[in-house]
């Protein structure tokens, strides 16, 4: 650990509880020294993300103070923060979809001209900080016509015209091709060279080595220190992390693939802005594999979920499961044919948060014969026992079957989304970002459980963001860039990472033979 | 829910009854030359005598359908505020069979009664099938609704059921089969009630123990998963406003049945509305509507027996229903005492 | 049927047209603040009526019209305050709190009535006063034009003023652009110190106002009196126009126009011996018919995105 003799800001034995129980930051000191790049790691669920809401006063702790240079502070909302001089860029971005650049860039400080709104000022102040900082953008294009990376930019002039002089940065990688965090990493040194200070969170270790000069890391809400990154390796920050070795390597034994069992064909989706999301694919998943799709977020996997699992439309195109055609099924017609999804977002689509595990479990089954006593009348009893034994299998923790989903923890719930696909004898699993978020050991749960449901017969699509995800557990792997497949790799562990970023990037692309042979009859 | 929690909305809600109760006094004070009389009367007056007891009992009756009709609406989260006319319109259906057909007694109420209550679901249930068909909101159609209903059926009796000899405009007398037998001797209490007593039961099995309350109670909490479940949510939805307005619909017709000779009514009666209030005491669950139904039943009554004898005027019952409402449906109300509570389980 | 076109095409009509649009005008106005706010206000009905009692009260207490009108404004605006209290602070559900103002303004304004005027029907033992009407100079001389646009009450050029008025305003106003921030990403607003409650209080407030014009133009000016429910469903018909008007202040115009249209056609056409019932139901039926067909349309125009689309793809 390094002592912080000039620190900048200092928060100081930080508490916060949420309403709902979840002590999320626990006596936590955190400091930063001016002009330094300060990385914040930790897992998801940390406490990262609450420490820095509270900096810039999104959230209030129970306890704790904040000093800045030297002088205790108050910071009871955004305001007072952006006041202090800190600002923030968020996870998800905080901007006006329908609104321009420059009205974004100004709202909340805007110029006036008598009782009216100058735009035209506007945009001068967005091109002249544009330039100042090196941040590429168009003042008078809409929010919603932009690529991730150039709405990133504008949120971090925003944080700049406001004249912040610490900026905090929530995972700002996540949603980033590698080509754009190189670019983000460079502005972000010149800012740095500029006299700025930068808080970067973040649980990708090889970035924080990148870009960060000291590290403190967080473990289910309490500090576990800081270091200067120079000083520790990748392995000591993930000891620290998670209180051992990360396990990344999954046991599996080599496929053996028998007959299809979802088959898409020309598959073409349209979006609500008329783009064609996902651009006439063909691919096949047969029994006993595990099919990854690598991807930068965004390329259209979640119109493909949709399409596959009835919850979106689709253009036109083929898409039949064990030999049915889905086009004129509905979602429980799809799911009857032996269809099961995890979806991208548990909170949204897994789970009724309000209503306890049982009831979660049952959301697909609760029609089923065995679960009913008479025409009429549900089973209890029954339902009692099958969401105990499902509750034991899963090892889901909680104080009964009966307690609400909205108190578990993010991993736990994720296993009742789990247990409930997993349990109704799936031929086809689609398995969309299923470890996002959560602790490693419900993350090696799951996946172990996607190798045993895959060796017992099951074809398993997934969708992953996490490349070390994806690449572990796919025995084959097809690339999505632009809504289209630029390569199929017949073996996943036969590839490297970067030669994968080529194709992620649409940098590269497979001929039209090579790809067509994700397609098997 | 914790029995901790359970415990604390019981309290919460004992306090808003206090605080509304509070109001009530303070406005009785402010107003009338007589407060003490008016106040006596307020609160204690509807046990002051059989008769009522009655009262509070009669009025009771249409509170727990109308509750119970909004209590199955609101569980899909849907904003019908439709049962207001599905009361009234079903009570209109009612009336016609009560006036022109001949039926042997029991069998004449039941067949106006299923009568009302289908006429009361096809007006809750439009504006769900708005709603699912192209997302119409059912708020603003229902709303609508509710002054077709009123008009049109001010129509259907001033021009179909119109007793022209009657000095007001009101329908011919019900034929007395049609009526509902009074249960209670010296009172006008009828069997409705117990009626209403079974929908309680009926409803309570139908949302906590049926596939169809389970998938309506999904769709309430959370419609995007229950549609990821494959749970067919617009039929879902419609079921949940048939069924709510089918409620409301019966509600009418007993009403109507139990307490009238004629059709008399010349303004929307109101109830819907009530039903709304009851629902929320009862946070949508069944088997609180008749402590939520007897109570607003309670002070209604009271607020009657004193407007009759004192100078106070008994709308103002409207104004603490409105203060009630919005308590008990604001969640920060008393959140600093909750939060408190669950941090402190959370710390041992 | 000639009757009825005669009707139509007179002049007396496209004036009762104007006329009876006012109240809906102001009150879709209203909706369509707070709706870019985010916020659904389904007390305009019941704040309506608070302010139409309000106007004529005070009007008959200091027998000053416009002082009358000055304090319809002042409760309207207050009561949508007390609306972003409950919301926004107390956090009731907004729409449950607005069905208990509406439940109160019903209640309260009989008992307020009765206390006042000693009836619980009517205003009339009151003398409340009426807000002036204005001839338009040269206008009014025109055959045919002149008595459509002419000789209305002052609420009715301010309501068609107030279509510029919130144009101009959500459109070219800081606080306008911050309005329609909070209502599209609040988080976003939040992230950038703009105070999500304090603007939704404003556009409330604001709401409050211009249903409180309305509610004052029913009393004051539509007749000279007030009873009870006089209000009527304009409130929530607002709501509807304001939806169907693809939520702008001309889309707003446009719509209440045509209910003001229907309205007016329900009046006329109690003159031709239709049963009075059936003609009032009109209104309320164009409200739910316009309200199918707008969203039919919006949920059409998807499909048929998707449809071009695909066939794109396919040539």
């Amino acid at each position: 650990m390094t002592d912080e003799p000039d620190a900048i800001l200092r928060m100081e034995n930080i508490t916060k509880i949420y309403p709902n129980g979840i002590m999320a930051n626990k006596g936590v000191n955190f400091s930063i020294a001016a002009g330094e790049i300060h990385g914040l790691v930790g897992e998801n669920g940390a406490g990262k993300t609450t420490l820095m809401q509270i900096l810039f006063g999104l959230n209030h702790p129970e306890e704790g103070k904040i000093l800045l240079e030297g002088k205790e502070i108050t910071i009871a909302n955004p305001n007072a923060a952006i006041a202090h001089g800190i600002g923030m860029v968020h996870q998800h971005f905080m901007l006006v979809p329908s609104l321009s650049v420059a009205e974004n860039l100004v709202l909340g400080v805007e110029p006036r001209k008598g009782v009216s709104l100058d735009l035209p000022e506007a945009i001068r102040t967005t091109e002249a900080l544009s330039k100042k900082f090196n941040l590429k953008v168009d003042p008078r294009s809409a929010i919603r016509d932009l690529p991730v990376g150039t709405k990133q930019k504008v949120e971090i002039l925003k944080a700049l015209h406001r004249g912040a002089r610490i900026l905090i940065l929530d995972e700002p990688t996540a949603v980033l091709t590698p080509q754009e965090t190189d670019e983000l990493f460079d502005e972000l040194k010149l800012l740095k060279d500029q006299g700025n200070t930068i808080i970067f969170i973040s649980h990708k270790l090889n970035e924080i080595k990148a870009l960060c000069d000291r590290v403190t890391v967080m473990r289910a809400g309490k500090s576990q220190g800081v270091f200067a990154v120079a000083d520790v390796t990748e392995q000591d920050i993930s000891r620290l992390m998670v209180g051992r070795d990360v396990i990344l390597r999954v046991e599996k034994s080599v496929a053996k693939p028998k007959k299809p069992v979802l088959k898409v064909q020309d598959l073409m989706v349209v979006n609500r802005f008329r783009k064609k999301a996902v651009d006439d694919i063909s691919f096949t998943v047969r029994q006993g594999e595990i099919l990854g799709i690598a991807g930068v977020e965004g390329n259209g996997q979640r119109e493909l979920v949709e399409a596959l699992t009835g919850l979106g439309l689709y253009a036109s195109g083929d898409i039949s499961i064990g030999g049915k055609d889905i086009k004129k099924l509905s979602i429980r017609g799809i799911r009857d044919l032996g269809t099961s999804h995890i979806p991208e977002d548990r909170m949204t689509y897994g789970c009724a948060a309000d209503l306890s595990i049982e009831m979660n479990l049952l959301s697909y089954t609760h029609d089923h014969p065995e679960y009913n006593k008479n025409y009429f009348l549900m089973d209890i009893n029954a339902i009692n026992e099958v969401s105990n034994k499902l509750v034991e299998e899963y090892r889901i923790l909680c104080s009964s079957p009966q307690q609400e989903v909205r108190r578990l923890s993010g991993g736990n719930i994720q296993k009742v989304v789990v247990a409930r696909e997993f349990s109704s004898n799936p031929k086809l699993i689609i398995s969309d970002q299923p470890t996002r978020g959560i602790d490693v050991g419900a993350t090696e749960f799951i996946r172990k459980r996607l190798v045993t449901l895959r060796d017992e017969g099951c074809a398993v699509l997934l969708v992953s963001a996490d490349l070390n995800e994806v690449m572990e557990l796919s025995d084959s792997l097809i690339v999505m860039y632009g809504g289209k497949i630029t390569a199929y790799i017949e073996d996943a562990s036969s590839i490297s990472e970067e030669a994968l970023g080529l194709y992620m990037l649409g940098l590269e692309s497979q001929g039209p033979e090579e790809i067509r042979r994700v397609c098997h009859d | 829910m914790t029995k901790s929690q359970r415990l604390f909305e019981v309290y919460r809600t004992g306090l808003v009854i206090l605080i509304s109760l509070l109001i009530a006094m303070v406005i009785i004070l402010l107003v009338s030359e007589e407060p003490g009389e008016a106040m006596k009367l307020f609160l204690i007056g509807p046990l002051d005598s059989l008769r009522h007891i009655g009262n509070v009992l009669e009025m009771m009756v249409p509170l727990l359908f109308t509750g119970l009709a909004v209590s199955v609406m609101f569980s899909a989260s849907q904003f019908n505020l439709g049962a207001e006319g599905a009361f009234f319109f079903g009570a209109i259906g009612a009336a016609f069979i009560a006036v022109n057909w001949n039926l042997p007694p029991v069998i004449h109420p039941t067949v106006a009664i299923l009568w009302g209550g289908l006429i009361g679901s096809i007006f809750c249930g439009i504006p769900g099938l708005l709603k699912v068909k192209w997302g119409s909101s059912e708020l603003v159609s229902s709303l609508m609704f509710n002054y077709i209903a009123y008009f049109f059926g001010l129509y259907l009796i001033n021009y179909f059921l119109r007793d022209v000899n009657a000095g007001a405009m009101v329908s011919h007398r019900f034929v007395e089969t049609s009526k509902l037998i009074k249960i209670i001797p010296k009172t006008r209490v009828h069997f409705g009630i117990l009626i209403a007593a079974v929908m309680v039961v009926i409803t309570a099995i139908f949302l906590f123990r049926t596939r169809w309350g389970y998938r309506i109670r999904v769709i309430g909490t959370n419609i995007r998963f229950a549609r990821y479940s494959g749970i067919n949510t617009d039929r879902a939805i419609i079921l949940s406003q048939v069924i709510g307005g089918f409620i409301a619909g019966m509600g009418g017709s007993i009403e109507l049945l139990g307490m009238y000779r004629r059709f008399e009514w010349q303004y929307l009666p109101g109830y819907g509305w009530t039903g709304v209030i009851v629902a929320i005491l009862a946070r949508n669950n069944p088997v609180y509507v008749p402590v939520a139904a007897f109570f607003l039943a309670y002070m209604r009554i009271g607020a009657d027996i004193m407007s009759r004898s004192t100078d106070m005027p008994n709308e103002f019952v409207a104004i603490i229903q409105g203060i009630i409402i919005i308590l008990i449906a604001a969640t920060s109300f008393l959140s600093k005492q909750r939060h408190k509570m669950v941090v402190k389980e959370a710390m041992s | 049927m000639s009757a009825f076109f005669d009707i139509i095409f007179s002049s007396h009509f496209g004036y009762s047209v104007l006329r009876v649009s006012t109240p809906i005008l102001f009150a879709a106005l209203g909706a369509l603040i707070s709706d870019k706010a985010g916020v659904i206000n389904i007390a305009l009905e019941g704040i309506m009526l608070i302010s139409a009692l309000t106007g004529v009260i005070f009007s008959a207490i200091t027998g000053s019209a416009f002082f009358g009108l000055f304090m319809a404004v002042l409760f309207g605006g207050l009561v949508g305050l007390s609306l972003g209290y409950f919301s926004l602070n107390l956090k009731t559900n907004v729409i449950l709190a607005a069905v208990a103002i509406n439940l109160i303004a019903i209640g309260g304004t009989v008992f307020i009535l009765y206390l006042v005027a000693g009836d619980k029907g009517i205003s009339s033992s009151l003398a409340s006063k009426v807000l002036p009407k204005i001839n338009i100079p040269l206008l009014q001389n025109i055959p045919g034009i002149g008595p459509i646009f002419s000789g209305h009450n002052v609420l009715t050029y301010l309501a068609f003023l107030s279509v510029l008025f919130i144009w101009f305003f959500l459109y070219k106003t800081p606080l306008g652009l911050r309005i329609r921030a909070v209502g599209e990403n609040e988080h976003a607003a939040d992230s950038v110190g703009i105070s999500v409650v304090k603007t939704r209080y404003i556009a409330l407030t604001i709401s409050g106002i211009l249903a409180g014009f309305g509610g004052a133009y029913m009393s004051m000016g539509y007749v000279s009196w007030f009873s009870r429910d006089m209000v009527a469903g304009r409130g929530f018909i607002a709501l509807a126009a304001e939806a169907m008007g693809g939520a702008t202040p001309i889309g707003c115009m446009l719509t209440s126009l045509l209910f003001g249209f229907f309205d007016a056609l329900a009046n006329s056409l109690q003159l031709l011996k239709i049963p009075y019932e059936f003609v009032s139901m009109l209104p309320y039926v164009a409200t739910v018919v316009g309200l199918v067909i707008y969203t039919i349309r919006k949920t059409e125009k998807i499909r048929r995105i998707q449809e071009k689309a695909a066939e794109g793809g396919n040539a």
